[in-house]
């Protein structure tokens, strides 16, 4: 119940901020964007609406994940407003929780959204639409939640101009990490164990893609997609767990 | 009933040293305190700024661990829900989620301890009419002013009906009609068998409201006792006088009574100590043929014990209980 208190309390912090329209302004207009775009291109129409959609909702919906997200926790600290959470019969998890799930909530009604934009263009254009576009719509949102995660988990220690910076950091190695793997397989030592773990540590991003998938609509067979969500919530539910820890230790001065 | 029942704050020995700058210099905030808030009682916790009074009442509230020493809440320690759930707090200078209205925002806290539906409507308009902000109940919290913020703060502490509230200066930034509601209403929850502490730089508050004080400096506690009888003890009562047309050589018969002479161009003002100063000095009046234009009493406040004490903050004092 205080959970879910917090999470719509948070929910409404973030429809009345204004940066969350124009992320969504923007994301829409660069959806729309691609019926431009298509005028200028040979061929292959179908492919690039997807391509610029699904690429709108996931950067304009990261960029949301991270600039709101840094600030769920440390905006709290600063403006003191946490004394008051703090301070009633709520455990400091509780609180983390319902930030957390407030965020996601929040960036779950805007993939809608933005989704809803695509699928408007879609039809518009008569582009056929298949089950894979909603099982990649399903990733992206389950990639937000991992980097709404990364993002809560800085703001309980750092400031959030810290927190933006280590958490867009995580974002792009995330989306490399194979490329760090197969630049460990060339060294030796130190260094090979040190990239092989970060491989293993850093969140694998790239594994939430599923962009080719439907441009080229190419399915996605279920036993995949279950691993790739047991993947995202497994690293979300330790990322939140070890976010905890360190906010239960926090002094709020 | 039980002596430990009605200890409803009890803090033992409660040290806070603080980490600060790259190198970590310790700094230590909160220096072996200890002292009891009993039940019923407005409970003043007085100091200057940087003594140490929002820490500790931060440790009271678990917003900050203690370094060492214990400090226990109706007898549970600090932190623990259910003692938690018994208190209202109001932080110092709060800044609360100023996207919400008044009456989202006591919604919002009421939910936090588990409050619903229509008895948490009613509880609301109460608050909202206790503390005078029916008209605002639909205005967003940017709107407000520092005093109506206050206010709505002193309502979100209040929502669950606490039997302790504590209020981290809950006078600062109001002006004087602000500060008196602020005193009238912490009188009123005197009243309905609330415990409240308060801590304050604001002495005149203090002396006005407070059953008991604990002055601290520096972290440490230098007094602690009933109002009355930390002034009774503190200083003897002087007697200010104001004399009109008052001769030199009258002057110089009434100087050897007192410490301090001032003169405010045609007045002299001195400060006598005793009674018997005091009488001489109307004898020399009345035989010069001066005026006197005033004659009072010069009450001991906690004013005099707190500047007293901040100069020898050095040496903190035995706890007087």
């Amino acid at each position: 119940m205080k959970v879910v208190s917090i999470a719509f309390n948070t929910f409404r912090e973030n429809l009345r901020d204004k940066l969350l329209y124009n992320l969504l302004i923007f994301a829409l207009l660069m959806i729309g964007s691609s019926l431009i775009l298509m005028r200028l291109t040979l061929g292959e129409f179908h492919r690039l609406i997807l391509d610029i959609g699904l690429g709108s909702i996931n950067f304009f919906g990261t960029l949301i994940a991270i600039f709101v997200g840094i600030g769920l926790v440390s905006k709290e600290i600063e403006k003191k407003t946490i004394y008051t959470i703090v301070s009633k019969p709520v455990a400091r998890y509780q609180f983390l929780l319902g930030k957390y799930l407030g965020l996601s909530l929040t960036l779950l009604i805007n993939t809608a959204i933005m989704a809803a934009g695509l699928l408007a263009v879609l039809y518009f254009q008569d582009v056929p639409v298949y089950a894979v576009l909603f099982k990649a719509l399903g990733m992206i949102v389950l990639e937000f939640m991992v980097i709404t995660a990364v993002a809560l988990l800085f703001s309980t220690f750092s400031s959030a101009t810290l927190s933006a910076i280590f958490t867009l950091a995580i974002y792009v190695i995330g989306h490399l990490t194979p490329d760090l793997k197969a630049f460990s397989q060339k060294m030796e030592g130190v260094g090979r164990s040190v990239l092989e773990g970060m491989y293993y540590i850093l969140p694998n991003l790239d594994r939430f893609n599923l962009k080719g998938n439907v441009t080229h609509q190419l399915d996605v067979p279920a036993g995949d997609l279950l691993m790739i969500a047991a993947y995202g919530l497994i690293y979300t539910a330790f990322l939140l767990m070890l976010a905890s820890v360190i906010f239960q230790q926090r002094d709020f001065r | 009933m039980d002596l430990c029942d009605e200890q409803v704050v009890k803090i033992n020995q409660l040290h806070k040293v603080f980490h600060v700058g790259f190198w970590g210099r310790r700094v230590t905030a909160v220096d072996g305190l200890s002292f009891e808030v009993q039940r019923g009682e407005v409970f003043g916790f007085l100091g200057p700024n940087g003594a140490g009074k929002t820490t500790t009442i931060k440790m009271l509230m678990g917003l900050i661990y203690p370094t060492g020493g214990t400090a226990t809440l109706f007898g549970r320690p600090v932190g623990d829900q259910v003692a938690k759930a018994k208190v209202g707090f109001l932080p110092e200078s709060p800044y609360f989620y100023d996207y919400l209205t008044g009456r989202e925002f006591l919604r919002f806290y009421g939910h936090l301890f588990g409050l619903l539906g229509s008895a948490l409507d009613k509880r609301i308009d109460e608050l909202l009419e206790l503390v005078g902000m029916t008209h605002a109940r639909d205005l967003q919290l940017r709107k407000f002013s520092k005093g109506m913020l206050q206010r709505v703060g002193i309502a979100q502490a209040l929502i669950n009906d606490p039997e302790l509230v504590i209020l981290d200066e809950p006078m600062s930034g109001l002006d004087p009609i602000g500060r008196k509601e602020v005193r009238d209403l912490i009188l009123r929850l005197k009243e309905s068998g609330k415990t409240v502490m308060f801590s304050s730089h604001i002495l005149h508050d203090a002396e006005l409201l407070c059953d008991r004080v604990a002055m601290i400096m520096k972290g440490k506690l230098v007094a602690c006792g009933h109002v009355s009888e930390l002034i009774a003890g503190d200083t003897t009562n002087e007697v200010e006088m104001v004399i009109d047309r008052l001769l030199p050589e009258a002057l110089e018969r009434i100087k050897p009574l007192t410490g301090k002479v001032v003169f405010q161009g045609e007045r002299v003002m001195v400060m006598l100590s005793s009674q018997q100063a005091v009488d001489q000095a109307l004898d020399v009046i009345r035989s010069a043929k001066a005026k006197l234009v005033a004659l009072t009493p010069h009450k001991a406040s906690l004013e005099d014990l707190f500047i007293r004490k901040a100069t020898g903050a050095q040496q903190p004092v035995e706890a007087r209980l």
